[in-house]
């Protein structure tokens, strides 16, 4: 079964590379081609949020750290990358590094403040932390942030290989080369022995500390390495989109990301990556889907809700929540077998928990 | 000194609107042990009906009867539709407390949206009585006469919530479910009942909330609930969870610093977001010296 699902995460890893050479008709899935520039734009964005979404799983899905202000970290890699070139001058490489730095020491401080605390008042401290953040954005000091218009990268100042409509393909896959560093990473990290001790403490973190281990060293080093990987998400994405918006700084930026999550199924290896690439999706391809024909001839009060994308996507994460609480991994193996066993731990599960929360 | 006074009032009547807000949250959070996320929705319903109602009784005379008229639809909507959010979705997911979280979440992304899709993104004034709209001269301050309303509001709803939960059956049931729901659900006692109850309780006190920023900012949008939801849910959490006399003494601490920071801090240079800045500030601040929030350990007291 493992290796089953190995050979074909390689196999659709093979294909993954090979698309910018495949020139095929997409059936209006995409706007264009296979390898048109538009059509590997949306495949980046996918493959990107695929990968901020597994970062936040490992809070959120491995480690049960439920985190309102993932976007922070995200954002800073945006930021900072555009700000450094286009505001200050640096060269890129600069810019990069020094992002890469305050995406490492910012989580390594908000983290060892926000992880004094547990649950819901966790949650809120780091929402708190992320609305600072948001704020200082939208209050544009020094003109830096641009506020609601953001900064538009200065072109000239980025390799010559990641600029232009034809160069899209290496956009591509700088954002599928990311994915794969983040699966890689996070398969370690779960696997590795402070990983079962990040999964002990979602399970009972009371249990982890009667065992003389201390959960908040773990959880800081979950907190920074997801945090830090968001960063590098962010870098990728300002490359791809040219700009930093401040959306990207908002509370709703990391509820995104849980629906992400929670639709793909959570604290799973797949689930995070499939989630975030089929929310992304149907985000980029829902508008073009609502002005199709099909919806447009509908009467207007079926049209009007379907032509918002957000919509449609809280509809479905609801109608996933009650109908589907694996995701659509745990769709994918629902056998009878495994069935029985999650009845038995969902009977179990809420006796165990009452309680521990604040 | 009268701008002090006009600081001091206006910090209150925004205190006294995120004192609606968070009320609702404390007394759900402790009774059931959900975070709310759609609250940001019942406030959006509350502050959309009431407009929509305005235009709907266009013809109505003399403008206050017509306001305040519009307002009571726009308030029933918000408690109905709460009482429908935790029949059809709270319920059901019982003791689950994530996936009841998740509904929320999904909830209050999918009503924004709507709104957006049916009415646009774009601000729609609030037409309201003239007196509201005047001010009052008091110690050389001149007042919107608003500010009163929303301060009137907030006391009258606190008094209200605390006679209720001190003085009737349902009160005792609700207390009682706080401090310790299984015993309460062992003496035999529906507490399921009290979950609809404060989740109605909770979506009139957010829709009135709605109504009155509203007035406070003269307008609304679709984003206007979700923007009063973060600052009720820091409220909550400086007040410490499930205490309505915490929630008081915080919303009104948040108010007060929020409208003070803004100014004095914008006469000494500070950018124009300093305010909401030195709220989160004292978020992490009050957390790291009481985690549990002002009102104490446990967290579990109401009123």
């Amino acid at each position: 079964m493992r290796r089953a699902a190995a050979v074909a995460g390689l196999a659709a890893l093979g294909f993954a590379i090979a698309v910018p050479w495949i020139s095929i008709g997409t059936a209006g899935i995409f706007s264009g081609p296979l390898n048109s520039p538009g059509t590997l734009q949306v495949l980046a964005l996918c493959l990107i949020f695929g990968g901020v979404a597994m970062t936040y799983d490992l809070l959120f899905g491995f480690t049960g750290l439920l985190s309102f202000g993932h976007a922070l970290y995200f954002a800073v890699g945006v930021y900072l990358v555009a700000i450094a070139t286009t505001r200050w001058d640096w060269a890129f490489w600069q810019a990069i590094l020094f992002a890469a730095a305050v995406g490492l020491l910012l989580p390594l401080v908000l983290g060892s403040i926000s992880l004094r605390v547990g649950g819901i008042a966790f949650a809120m401290v780091t929402l708190a932390f992320a609305q600072a953040g948001s704020i200082l954005v939208d209050s544009n000091p020094h003109k830096w942030t641009g506020a609601e218009e953001g900064v538009t990268v200065a072109y000239q100042k980025l390799p010559t290989g990641l600029v232009g409509v034809l160069n899209t393909k290496n956009l591509y896959w700088l954002a599928l080369g990311y994915v794969v560093v983040v699966f890689a990473v996070i398969a370690w990290a779960v696997a590795s022995s402070p990983g079962h001790v990040m999964q002990a403490i979602r399970e009972n973190e009371r249990r982890v500390e009667v065992l003389g281990l201390r959960p908040f060293v773990y959880k800081l080093g979950a907190f920074v390495t997801a945090s830090f990987l968001a960063c590098c998400g962010g870098m990728v994405y300002v490359l791809v989109i040219g700009g930093a918006t401040p959306d990207v700084t908002t509370a709703n930026f990391t509820l995104t990301l849980l629906v992400m999550v929670v639709l793909g199924g959570t604290g799973t290896r797949w689930g995070a990556l499939i989630g975030g690439i089929v929310y992304t999706f149907a985000n980029q391809r829902l508008p073009a889907a609502a002005s199709s024909h099909a919806v447009q001839s509908l009467p207007g009060f079926l049209r009007t809700p379907l032509s918002e994308p957000l919509f449609v996507l809280g509809v479905i994460f609801i109608l996933i929540v009650f109908f589907l609480p694996g995701g659509i991994v745990g769709l994918a193996a629902r056998t009878p077998r495994r069935r029985g066993l999650r009845l038995l731990e969902s009977a179990a599960g809420p006796a165990t928990t009452e309680g521990e929360l604040p | 000194m009268s701008t002090f006074l006009l600081l001091t009032i206006t910090g209150l009547g925004l205190g006294a609107m995120y004192f609606l807000i968070a009320s609702g949250l404390s007394l759900i959070y402790g009774l059931m042990g959900v975070l709310n996320f759609a609250h940001g929705a019942f406030i959006t319903i509350g502050a959309y009906a009431t407009w929509r109602f305005m235009e709907a009784f266009a013809g109505l005379d003399p403008l206050v009867v017509r306001f305040l008229l519009a307002a009571a639809c726009g308030v029933a909507f918000g408690a109905a539709f709460a009482a429908i959010v935790e029949l059809v979705l709270i319920r059901p997911l019982y003791e689950r407390h994530i996936e009841q979280v998740l509904v929320t979440v999904g909830l209050g992304l999918a009503v924004t949206a709507l709104t957006e899709a049916i009415w646009t993104p774009t601000q729609k004034l609030f037409v309201m009585p003239h007196w509201l709209v005047d001010t009052t001269t008091i110690g050389g301050a001149r007042i919107p006469n608003d500010r009163w309303v929303e301060i009137s509001a907030a006391a009258i709803v606190l008094v209200a919530l605390l006679s209720f939960l001190r003085f009737t059956r349902y009160g005792l049931i609700v207390r009682a479910g706080v401090e310790n729901r299984a015993m309460v659900t062992a003496l035999g006692i529906d507490v399921q009942k009290a979950f609809t109850l404060v989740f109605t309780i909770g979506g009139v006190a957010a829709a009135l909330a709605g109504v009155l920023s509203g007035v406070y900012f003269g307008s609304v949008d679709p984003l206007q609930g979700t923007r009063l939801l973060i600052f009720a849910f820091i409220v909550v959490v400086i007040g410490g969870l499930g205490s309505l006399g915490g929630c008081a003494v915080a919303s009104v601490a948040v108010g007060l610093l929020q409208q003070y920071a803004n100014y004095y801090g914008s006469q000494h240079g500070a950018g124009s977001g300093i305010g909401d800045l030195s709220v989160m500030l004292l978020l992490a601040v009050v957390l790291l010296v009481r985690p549990a929030g002002l009102a104490g350990v446990t967290a579990t007291r109401a009123g």
